[in-house]
C-alpha cells in the first residue's frame, strides 16, 4: 500500500500533517490543542506503512491552517513531517518542517522552581538542542516529554 | 571579560576566567590601588534569600572600590512578599543603582533580571541553578594552590541541589581537569549540569565514596548534605555521614590535597581538619574580596565602556 491510496478522507480545505513518526500522532493533536470540542472535522491515521519511515502516523484537520509556533513544537515531535496546506482539494503547499533554533511561549518549564512559573512578565523560551530543548532561563533539558509541556 | 552581566559560569571561557583572576591577584597584592576607584557608583544588594555572608563579601568588596551599597532588606518586610514581580522590582531598583548583585530562590531569576535592566546584574545565587562569582573565588583559591591545568578535582556531597558546585563543574570544563562527583545516588547531577559536562567533553567519572579516589586528588571539594532533601531523618544521618570527612579520613590523600568548602559547614568537615595542612576554606571564604573586587571593577568597566559608545553615535 503506498501513500497515495491512503486518502480515506478527502479534505476540502485544512492542513494535512504527513510522515509522523508512528505512536505520536495524539501528540500533534495536543500541540495543536485539538480535543474534538472545537467541532473541527478531523482524521487520524497512525502506524501506516510508509516508504519513508517504515510506519508514520498521519493527521487531517479540517479547516484549520498552523502557526508558526505550532510548526516549530511539531517539528520537535516529529522532525520528518510534511505539512500540506489544502484548498479546494488540492494541495497549494507542501512543506517540511525545519527544527528552529529556539521555541518562544509555546512549551511550560516542566521545573516547578522555574522563574518562568512565577508570576513574571516573559515568555517562556527554550533552546532546541540535539535530543530535546533547554530552558534558557533554569537549563532544564526536556526531552521525549515535549509534549506534556505544550502550553498554546 | 566583555560582558555586561554574570549569570552563569556556562557564559564565562577560560579568557574571561583568567582575566578576572589575573586582576584578583592584582588587587590581593595592592589594594590601595583599587581604593576608591568606583567612587560615586551605587550598588544594590537585593537578596530574596538570606546570605549573609554572600551579602557581606559583595559589600565589602564594593566599599573598598569606593561604591556605595544600598540594601534591599529582608525579604518579609519587602513589597516581595505583596507579590511585586522580579522585573517590576529591578527596574525600579536599576534607578537607584549602577549595579545589582541578586540572591534569588528561584532558578533562572538571574537571567530575567538581566533581560529588564540595562546595569550589570551579577548573579549571586539562583535557586539550585548557578552560583557563579563563589565559582570565581574558587577557581581563585585552586589557582592560587595548584594552578588551573592537569587537576583532578573531586566534588562531594549534595550534587543535585548544590548551585556552587554546578557553577564550579561548569566553570572547570575551560581547563584540563579530571572531575570525580561522589554522592549518594539521590544527590547526583542534575540533567542540566550533565549537559554542559558531556556538550564539552569534560573527563568526568561518579563516585558513591570517596576512598577509591582519594589518592588522586589535588583538590577535595566538599558541600553540605541538607536534611531537608530527606524525607526521613534517618535516611539523612546515614547518607551524611558518609559524605563526613575529619583529619584521619586525610591520611590516605596526597600531602598537597586541598580541602575546600563554600561554607558554611555543618558538620561535614570535622574540626580536627582546620589544623591540617590541607585546610583552605578560609582562605577560600577570604578570596571573596579580591575577587568580588576584581569582577566589579570589570563589570563597571565594560558598562562605562558601553555608556562612552551611546554617546560617540
Ligand atoms: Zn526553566
Amino acid at each position: 500500500m503506498s501513500d497515495h491510496e491512503l486518502r480515506v478522507s478527502k479534505i476540502r480545505d485544512g492542513t494535512v500533517i504527513d510522515h509522523v513518526e508512528g505512536g505520536q500522532a495524539l501528540n500533534v493533536l495536543a500541540i495543536l490543542g485539538i480535543d474534538g470540542s472545537e467541532g473541527l472535522g478531523v482524521s487520524v491515521g497512525m502506524n501506516v506503512p510508509s516508504d519513508r519511515l517504515g510506519r508514520k502516523d498521519l493527521v487531517k484537520v479540517e479547516g484549520r491552517e498552523l502557526s508558526q509556533s505550532e510548526v516549530d513544537v511539531l517539528s520537535l515531535i516529529a522532525p520528518e513531517a510534511t505539512i500540506n496546506i489544502i484548498r479546494e482539494f488540492e494541495v497549494v503547499e507542501k512543506n517540511r518542517v525545519t527544527r528552529p533554533d529556539r521555541v518562544v511561549g509555546v512549551l511550560s518549564c516542566p521545573n516547578r522552581n522555574c522563574i518562568t512559573n512565577a508570576d513574571e512578565p516573559v515568555d517562556t523560551r527554550f533552546e532546541v538542542v540535539a535530543d530535546g530543548v533547554r530552558c534558557d532561563y533554569c537549563s532544564t533539558v526536556l526531552r521525549s516529554d515535549i509534549a506534556d509541556h505544550i502550553d498554546v | 571579560m566583555r560582558q555586561d552581566h554574570l549569570i552563569t559560569a556556562t557564559q564565562l571561557s577560560r579568557d574571561d576566567i583568567e582575566a578576572v583572576l589575573d586582576r584578583a591577584r592584582e588587587v590581593a597584592a595592592d589594594p590601595e590601588a583599587y581604593a576608591g576607584r568606583h567612587a560615586g557608583t551605587m550598588l544594590a544588594l537585593c537578596f530574596f534569600e538570606p546570605s549573609t555572608r554572600t551579602r557581606m563579601s559583595f559589600d565589602s568588596a564594593a566599599q573598598r572600590l569606593g561604591i556605595d551599597t544600598i540594601d534591599m532588606g529582608d525579604v518579609d518586610s519587602s513589597s516581595v512578599s505583596k507579590g511585586e514581580s522580579l522585573a517590576d522590582t529591578v527596574r525600579v531598583i536599576e534607578g537607584y543603582a549602577d549595579s545589582i548583585v541578586l540572591r534569588h530562590p528561584s532558578e533562572g531569576a538571574a537571567t530575567l533580571a538581566a533581560e529588564f535592566v540595562d546595569v550589570p546584574v551579577i548573579n549571586a545565587g539562583d535557586g539550585a541553578g548557578q552560583h557563579p562569582s563563589q565559582t570565581l573565588l574558587d577557581l581563585h583559591t585552586i589557582r592560587e594552590n595548584h594552578g588551573l591545568d592537569d587537576l583532578t578535582v573531586g566534588i562531594m556531597g549534595d550534587l543535585k541541589y548544590g548551585r556552587t558546585v554546578h557553577s564550579l563543574a561548569t566553570a572547570l570544563t575551560n581547563f584540563d581537569a579530571r572531575q570525580h562527583f561522589i554522592s549518594p545516588e539521590s544527590l547526583r547531577l542534575p540533567r542540566s549540569v550533565r549537559f554542559d559536562l558531556h556538550e564539552t567533553g569534560a573527563q568526568v567519572r561518579e563516585h558513591d565514596d570517596l576512598e577509591a579516589v582519594l589518592p588522586e586528588l589535588d583538590v577535595l571539594y566538599v558541600t553540605r548534605i541538607q536534611k531537608e532533601r530527606f524525607p526521613d531523618e534517618n535516611e539523612y544521618h546515614r547518607v551524611a555521614g558518609e559524605y563526613r570527612i575529619d583529619a584521619d579520613t586525610l591520611d590516605a590523600a596526597p600531602d598537597d590535597l586541598t580541602v575546600m568548602h563554600p561554607l558554611p559547614r555543618v558538620d561535614e568537615i570535622a574540626p580536627d581538619v582546620d589544623d591540617t595542612e590541607h585546610a583552605r576554606y578560609f582562605e577560600q571564604a577570604h578570596n571573596g574580596i579580591p575577587v568580588r573586587m576584581a569582577l566589579l571593577d570589570t563589570l563597571l568597566e565594560n558598562a562605562e565602556a558601553d555608556e562612552g559608545m551611546e554617546v560617540d553615535r
